[in-house]
């Protein structure tokens, strides 16, 4: 039933605008899939694409080895669950979820015993008589998946569907998702510019800016070895360092603008002596050493946090690259030997084996093994 | 594909529907209308002859006057009148108010020229009131008939229009704003006119313009109350019933010049509005609060006076069709002679009523709920159009509608006066607007991914239409076709000029029975039209929970 999306050069245009200019990807069978990025970044716009209410201009878009392109919406065998849920709010709970079922003029039996199965599996089963308005944000939530859910569907969508949730209800709701959607097997695409929500529920997760993908993988390489700079910047907080590259005895050594010397054993063969390149590193991926052994500031604030101190830092402008909202780096008081003060100044090394070294453009990462898509 | 073929057949259907009953009935006949005004009657040769006419004699120019003075005087009285008593009744508690804004909202529905006649019959030459006075006292009657007549009825009919607009804009007001005038040091009577009074601006005027249309295109009443007061419907009417010579091409002309003018208030209404308008959200609205002593008296009599003086035409219609009578003559003693005449002779024009007001209101929820679709959800330059076009009933009162249509389906091969279809037509079309209105409010208010939900669960976006946009759409649009049934039964300057023998009205024959002096009849046909009004009423409230009303 579930099946695998092959998008194609997909195109959306909108009179002479263009959202998305030419869009490739392949969703396996079964994955939990999500499009993540900023407001506007065309995530939206390609969900719908695919479940048929936003119309293709270019490319194609195909279930297995099926083009969709002109199948209309109600007869690609979608589920699709709404920002808004879209529960019809004339009808019960239990007639919500028939609903689909009814259109496909299944026997009462079955249709019973399927509505039975979903409304337990989504555990909303004392609440099958209810109309939708008596019913909390969360279990409206449940209903929206189990109608989309019951009429096994070949892809299921889900157009931000936690964000109208309070964060606790969010995270609860999320690991309800992600449960139902792995006992089902469905192949599932999932808009959401939560990034911690997309890290947290995903098989792999595309980023996209302005109706381009920017990185497809799996979350744990998203966030430790991100693609370009934007993707490394959008998920999680990253400080961008200009540096240039050295030949450093048998290997490679990027040089920061203070003359601190970092060895790396992991830059790719592209990398060539001399080379301007961007140093990115994560605010836990510092360690405080003594002076010399590490890049010297000076920290400007600090908030704490429960788990972690954020200190906010201030380096010489030219090490920096420019217009970055903040230079962070996070104490994990687990293992805390000493808090900074407001005004101290500090060494911190970058840990070389976790930073990421991006072209000078920022555009590709530098390092051994990372892909576009993975 | 088959099934693609079907879902663009139905919209393009409804598309072309829309097209061909507003073209062929709104459009067509108007135009025909026009190119009449400008025709000379034996060569057919264009002529500005009839305008001429009208401008040269004062008979008839002194129409334009009278109709142009009695409106903006009925306007002014009402936005008075509805104004004060929607204040009073929205910032202090009035006992039985429930009851008193059933009573105004009864004498807005209920037919305009019932007014008119109960008006006569108690202050008209041989009127109770006027023989009583004249009997005990001596007294002579001040004389109902003319202006002050019209300018009574009308505005007693009209009030509650802007009643019903005020009393809702002054709920939108957020009490924030009235405690931040009053913490600026503004209170009283200034803060009526410097904070209320501009809030509720916009409301008037949208008020006005509906009290004005109504009053200017009534013609029931200024054609019983008016005598010698001529107005211009009853002058087109007269003119055009009156076959000889060229009086066909002269009414339409007139008709033209009324077009016209209701145009320019219509188009310079909405100029005003336009430049004034603001949308209101109260969070708080006002608290009602209370008025004490002498001042609290004078406003529960204010109210409850103007509220009997609004339904009095109603309860003297009812005691007078219980009347023994003569003739025309009302002699002592009680019976249902009335009654039994009007079922014995009339009983067509009751069925007939109820017939062709059903017909229409099943032919508005269709076209409005299945238009409205289209112009919000299927927008193209075809809908636009279609969107243009329903604007124009507003601006056609009802006689004149009805003139285009006698005139443009009098002949082969569109002959259509004289049948039901005509009246119904014209029922729909004046009221459809309304409808579309109210239906498309509504649309706004469904979101569009409840109808992808239903797709997406593989519903064809046609049966997602009848079975989700539709079924919610329902109750909303239900409540507006019961008003419209209502105003469809009360309807006469129209029918007036439609109907034949057989597809005589309720209204129609009112009229009819009211001009031969037949009193008794003319009562009973009325009591009939008011319970029916009253208990559609009723069932209006029930079907949409709500208290109030908006036309």
């Amino acid at each position: 039933m579930s099946v695998e999306i092959n998008i194609n050069k997909a195109v959306k245009k909108y009179g002479d605008l263009t959202i998305i200019p030419g869009l490739d990807e392949h969703i396996k069978n079964g994955e939990f899939f999500t499009l993540l990025g900023p407001s506007g970044c065309g995530k939206t716009t390609l969900l719908r694409m695919i479940a048929g209410f936003n119309s293709i201009e270019g490319g194609t878009i195909a279930f297995n080895d099926k083009v969709i392109n002109d199948i209309p919406a109600h007869e690609r065998n979608i589920g699709m669950v709404f920002q808004s849920y879209a529960i019809f709010p004339h009808l019960t709970v239990r007639e919500n979820v028939e609903y689909g079922l009814k259109l496909r003029k299944m026997p009462k039996d079955e249709m019973k015993r399927k509505v039975d199965d979903i409304l337990d599996v989504v555990q909303i089963t004392e609440y099958q008589d209810r109309l939708p308005e008596r019913l909390s944000g969360g279990q409206q939530q449940r209903v929206a998946l189990a109608r989309a859910i019951v009429i096994h569907p070949s892809v299921l969508l889900m157009d931000e569907p936690l964000s109208n949730l309070d964060a606790k209800l969010r995270v609860e709701m999320r690991s309800a998702i992600r449960e139902v959607q792995k006992q089902v097997g469905i192949t599932t695409v999932y808009v959401t510019h939560d990034q911690e929500e997309a890290l947290s529920i995903s098989d792999r997760i595309a980023v996209m800016k302005k109706g381009v993908i920017q990185q497809t993988a799996s979350p744990h390489t998203i966030y430790t070895r991100p693609y370009n700079v934007f993707v490394s910047t959008f998920i999680g907080h990253s400080n961008l360092f200009h540096a240039t590259v050295r030949a450093d005895g048998s290997g490679k050594a990027v040089v920061f603008n203070d003359g601190y010397v970092m060895p790396m054993d992991n830059l790719s063969d592209e990398v060539t002596e001399g080379m301007e390149v961007i140093v990115s590193v994560r605010p836990e991926e510092f360690s405080i050493q003594p002076k010399g052994q590490g890049l010297q500031c000076r920290i400007k604030n600090k908030v704490f946090l429960g788990k972690y101190n954020t200190y906010f830092l201030d380096f010489e402008e030219n090490m920096l690259v420019p217009n970055q909202p903040s230079i962070e780096f996070s104490q994990d008081l687990g293992h805390a030997e000493r808090l900074l003060d407001v005004n101290e100044t500090v060494t911190l090394k970058p840990n070389a084996a976790k930073v990421n070294v991006f072209t000078a453009d920022g555009e590709r990462n530098l390092l051994k093994g990372v892909v576009l898509h993975e | 594909m088959n099934k693609k073929l079907i879902r663009w057949d139905f919209w393009t259907g409804v598309t072309l529907l829309a097209i061909v009953v507003f073209g062929l009935f709104l459009i067509y006949p108007l135009f025909s209308l026009f190119i009449t005004a400008f025709q000379d009657p034996e060569t057919g040769a264009f002529t500005m002859g009839h305008f001429a006419h009208f401008f040269e004699r004062k008979y008839y120019y002194q129409s334009m006057i009278n109709s142009f003075s009695v409106t903006t005087c009925v306007t002014v009285l009402a936005i008075v009148i509805g104004t004060i008593l929607a204040y009073f009744m929205s910032m202090y508690k009035v006992r039985g108010r429930n009851m008193v804004e059933i009573c105004i909202i009864i004498s807005l529905l209920s037919p305009p020229f019932i007014g008119a006649y109960s008006w006569i019959l108690i202050g008209g030459r041989s009127g109770i009131l006027t023989q009583w006075l004249q009997n005990t006292f001596g007294l002579e009657f001040p004389s109902i008939y003319g202006f002050s007549g019209i300018l009574l009825v009308l505005t007693l009919k009209l009030y509650p229009f802007i009643y019903l607009y005020v009393s809702g804009a002054l709920k939108n007001i957020d009490s924030a704003l009235i405690e931040a005038a009053e913490s600026l040091g503004c209170s009283g009577i200034r803060k009526v006119f410097t904070v209320i009074v501009p809030l509720i601006t916009p409301t008037i005027l949208a008020g006005a313009l509906m009290v004005f249309m109504n009053a200017m295109a009534d013609f029931g009443t200024p054609m019983l109350i008016g005598e010698g007061f001529n107005v211009m419907p009853v002058m087109i009417y007269s003119e055009f019933i009156n076959e000889v010579g060229d009086q066909a091409n002269f009414a339409a002309a007139m008709a033209a010049i009324m077009v016209f003018i209701t145009s320019v208030i219509f188009l310079l209404q909405k100029y005003i509005v336009n430049r004034k308008s603001f949308t209101m959200s109260s969070l708080r609205p006002i608290q009602k609060g209370e008025l004490h002593g002498i001042r609290n008296i004078l406003m529960h009599a204010g109210i409850y006076m103007l509220v009997s003086l609004s339904l009095i035409p109603q309860l003297v219609v009812i005691y007078t069709s219980f009347l023994k009578t003569r003739g025309a003559i009302f002699v002592d003693g009680y019976s249902l002679d009335s009654y039994r005449t009007i079922f014995s002779s009339l009983g067509s024009a009751i069925q007939n009523t109820y017939m062709f007001s059903t017909g229409a209101m099943v032919m508005i929820i269709f076209l409005g709920m299945t238009v409205a679709y289209l112009t919000t959800r299927r927008k193209s330059w075809l809908t636009e159009v279609i969107d243009t076009l329903t604007m124009f009933p507003y601006i056609i009162p009802g006689s004149v509608l009805g003139i285009t249509l006698l005139l443009a389906f009098n002949d082969e091969p569109l002959l259509l006066s004289g049948t039901a279809f005509i009246i119904i037509i014209s029922l729909v079309i004046r009221r459809l607007p309304y409808t579309l209105r109210s239906s498309s409010a509504i649309l706004y208010q469904i979101s569009p991914s409840l109808e992808e939900a239903s797709i997406s669960l593989g519903a064809s976006p046609l049966k997602t239409f009848f079975k989700i946009t539709a079924v919610m759409m329902l109750p909303g649009v239900m409540s507006g076709a019961i008003l419209s049934w209502i105003t469809a039964i009360n309807e006469l300057s129209s029918s007036v000029i439609l109907f034949t023998g057989a597809t005589k009205t309720m209204s129609v024959a009112i009229y009819t029975e009211v001009i031969r002096a037949s009193y008794g009849t003319a009562a009973a046909l009325s009591t009939i039209l008011t319970i029916t009004t009253i208990t559609a009423m009723v069932i209006f409230f029930k079907v949409s929970g709500r208290k109030d009303v908006t036309l």
